[in-house]
């Protein structure tokens, strides 16, 4: 382009047809275009707004919310102020996408590679289970869940129990929560002492490995001193953790860990829908590994369980993470049909209920928005930065 | 040649042989394949009773329904709500007669040597349009008018699917070359649109467009809520859309792109006659599958409100008159999308093999 505008210029052609005349005449309008519109926007905006009685600015977010919310992870009541709703909604859909990305990726890993099993009957299955799920509308999945399966089950009083500690009714599923009593503090320096202590072996045994070329049994010492440390640590420490059980008390149960229907029912369908994409991507990243690495492997006198751990699965993660990248992404975005269930999560409780109460929509949907904006670049970034780290090394 | 020394052995074949290799191999695999042959069975039974042999087809109220099995019958009264929503009985024809064209126009586009099946895809694409526009609302050649609140079902659905893909096809191809633009402004300007509409979900779309727009526009120009939630769509698919395209401009090899120049032709025509009509084809199947990606998409507008097919089940399954015709309700509206998106992905699938013609590397 350039090489071509000198000669333009050199040979007297007139400036209309000069491309770098003409892409600057081009960049100027486009910006001008943008920030006229921009100026047209702000202006009705600002217009309409007046006419409507609505104040601008962040100030609604010190004001009293007055609802309450009905799962909150950051401490919340009816009194506190509209800004706090944006920490529990913010604290929520994290919550939900964080649960979900892990049972995605685990049902989504299994289902992948039951998908290329010798056993017939189990690829079937898995196939089914990827066409079906997949086809359907993930609202649909998770109204099905809700309203037709979670909504289904017997009231409080005739509530399932296991082991009569977790219980499981319409309310939601209850289960016994944890109470750090003294000597806690015991456990986690065993836990801390032995995560060190791992990654001193572990640093160890690849010196040695790259001094003599002997192997070290790592991932069996390494769950041996993961196991035993913290275990002896919390004998020593004499059992410092109480359980606090659900108990069933006038209508419903008392104390305990609560999850809520909403919250189950949109992390199983998340969960069941994303994990059937991400099947596909783990079946196409295991067969996009040719036949001749396992081969060459196998030739070396490598093991059948090293080839996999040491040829076949860096070389598919390299074709799995990206598309894997954007499923999560999906998944968090997805997130947001929280709020057709009434699940509290950031759409729901601050671009529902708060936008409904103070009519800020500008700020609100600018704030929701900028929110996923920050989440889908964060994960973006993190995953670009651990592509990079099992991408192919040229040299 | 009858040597049996060269035929296979025997028991190489044949259906136990076959049985063996592929479900019995090694002892975990027996063990699988007796777990999951027997949850097979054991669930299998069940819902062919609740679905078929429990079930209740005929009749025409709650009370025909047995409740052992499937009420049908909820399905059958509500069809013509779940299809059409509010839209008046006496002017259903012309919904019927759009669905008709609809198909008129796409069917023929999956069997290969249909005759005059490019024309029908053109008509399909500038065409229906036109014919909906006309039909649907109403107003011209006497039709009576027939406002878009009352439309819902599975015609809304298709509606918003269908506009969403094709008003987003031009901006996504604007975009796209946008993208690959050599003015730094242009291209910018397109990377921070696509990246900001790709990165938030539909729903904040759909409350932007159905809470916002009315603020941004001048007072007076007001839209209704369906053109409202189409405005938000058709922006967020673009996005998608010129993704989409931007792989296809991609894989198109640059000595196109030379050749073109080295012709004389300028910009829009080297785009527009050499490299645009070779980068489409190359992604139809991924336009096709944008596609399928936003008909599942279109069940988010029940929540601001529209009665898209989910949105009509939705609200007939909490119809005090009728008792737990939920699950009823979800299957019917799971198997359509079902039988569309299997459909049409496996359409997707031979194209790709059709048109993989080797030069994408």
């Amino acid at each position: 382009m350039k090489k071509q505008a000198i000669n333009a210029r050199t040979y007297g052609v007139k400036p209309w047809y000069d491309p770098r005349v003409r892409s600057l005449v081009y960049q100027t309008l486009a910006i001008a275009l943008v920030f006229w519109g921009g100026w047209v926007l702000v202006e009705n905006t600002l217009s309409n707004m007046a006419s409507r009685g609505i104040s601008t600015g962040f100030g609604f977010l010190d004001e009293t919310a007055g609802f309450g919310i009905i799962m909150h992870l950051v401490p919340y009541d009816a009194t506190m102020s509209y800004g706090r709703t944006f920490w529990v909604g913010l604290a929520n859909t994290l919550l939900v996408s964080c649960m979900g990305v892990i049972a995605a990726t685990v049902l989504g890993f299994i289902i992948g590679v039951a998908r290329l099993s010798s056993n017939w009957l189990i690829a079937k299955l898995a196939l089914v289970y990827i066409e079906v799920i997949r086809n359907i509308p993930l609202l649909l999945q998770i109204f099905f869940w809700y309203f037709a399966v979670l909504s289904n089950l017997p009231s409080p009083r005739q509530s399932a129990d296991l082991g009569s500690a977790l219980f499981i009714n319409n309310r939601g599923l209850y289960l016994p929560q944890p109470v750090p009593q003294e000597g806690f503090g015991l456990f986690i320096a065993g836990v801390v002492l032995a995560v060190f202590a791992v990654v001193w072996v572990a640093k160890w045994a690849r010196k040695r490995q790259l001094a003599t070329g002997e192997r070290f049994p790592m991932v069996k010492v390494a769950l041996a001193i993961l196991v035993t440390v913290p275990f002896v640590a919390y004998v020593i420490a004499g059992d410092p953790l109480g359980w606090d059980v659900p108990a069933l008390k006038g209508f419903n149960f008392k104390g305990g860990i609560t999850v809520i229907p909403e919250l189950a029912a949109l992390w199983i369908a998340l969960s069941l829908y994303t994990a059937s994409f991400i099947a596909e991507i783990v079946r196409s990243g295991i067969l996009s590994v040719s036949k001749g690495q396992t081969e060459a492997a196998n030739a070396l006198g490598l093991p059948n369980r090293l080839t996999l751990r040491l040829v076949v699965i860096p070389q598919s993660l390299r074709v799995i993470i990206p598309p894997l990248t954007s499923q999560y992404l999906n998944l968090v975005k997805n997130s947001s049909l929280a709020t057709a269930i009434g699940y509290p999560d950031l759409v729901a409780v601050f671009m529902g209920t708060t936008l409904n109460q103070t009519g800020q929509a500008v700020e609100v949907v600018a704030m929701t928005m900028a929110v996923y904006l920050t989440i889908s670049l964060l994960i973006s970034l993190l995953m670009n930065l651990y592509n990079r780290a099992v991408a192919i090394k040229e040299r | 040649m009858t040597d049996l020394s060269v035929m296979p052995p025997k028991k190489a074949i044949g259906p136990i042989q076959w049985m063996k290799r592929n479900l019995f191999s090694t002892w975990y695999n027996v063990v699988l394949t007796l777990v999951v042959a027997y949850l097979i069975v054991t669930s299998v039974g069940p819902l062919i009773s609740w679905f078929f042999v429990d079930a209740n087809f005929m009749g025409s109220d709650p009370k025909d329904c047995s409740g052992a099995g499937a009420c049908w019958v909820f399905i059958s009264q509500r069809l013509d709500f779940f299809i059409y929503g509010f839209y008046p009985g006496e002017q259903q024809w012309r919904v019927d007669l759009m669905f008709l064209l609809l198909a008129v126009a796409f069917v023929p586009q999956f069997i290969e040597r249909f005759p005059g099946r490019k024309w029908l895809g053109l008509f399909g694409v500038v065409g229906l349009p036109v014919a909906g526009y006309i039909l649907i609302p109403g107003g011209p050649f006497g039709l009576s008018e027939v406002e878009s609140t009352k439309w819902g079902g599975l015609m809304l659905t298709l509606i918003l699917a269908y506009i969403g893909i094709i008003a987003s096809l031009p901006i996504g191809i604007l975009l796209a070359l946008g993208r690959r633009s050599e003015m730094p402004i242009i291209r910018g300007l397109c990377v921070v649109f696509i990246e900001v509409w790709r990165a938030v979900p539909l729903i904040t779309v759909l409350f932007m467009a159905s809470v916002m727009l009315p603020l941004f526009l001048p007072e007076g120009l007001n839209f209704e809520k369906l053109a409202r939630a189409l405005i938000g769509i058709t922006l967020w698919q673009s996005a998608y859309m010129a993704e989409v395209i931007r792989g296809g401009l991609q894989a198109i090899p640059r000595g196109q792109y030379e050749a073109a120049s080295a012709l004389g032709l300028g910009y829009w025509r080297k785009m527009g006659l050499v490299v645009l009509p070779q980068a489409l084809k190359l992604v139809i199947p991924g336009i096709v599958n944008t596609f399928i990606s936003l008909f599942k998409d279109t069940t988010l507008v029940l929540i601001i409100g529209l009665l898209d097919i989910l949105g009509t089940v939705q609200s007939t399954v909490t119809d005090p008159s009728w008792q737990n015709v939920a699950v009823e309700g979800y299957v019917f509206v799971a198997f359509c999308f079902w039988v569309f998106c299997f459909g049409i992905s496996r359409y997707s699938q031979s194209l790709e093999r059709k048109l993989d013609t080797g030069h994408k590397s």
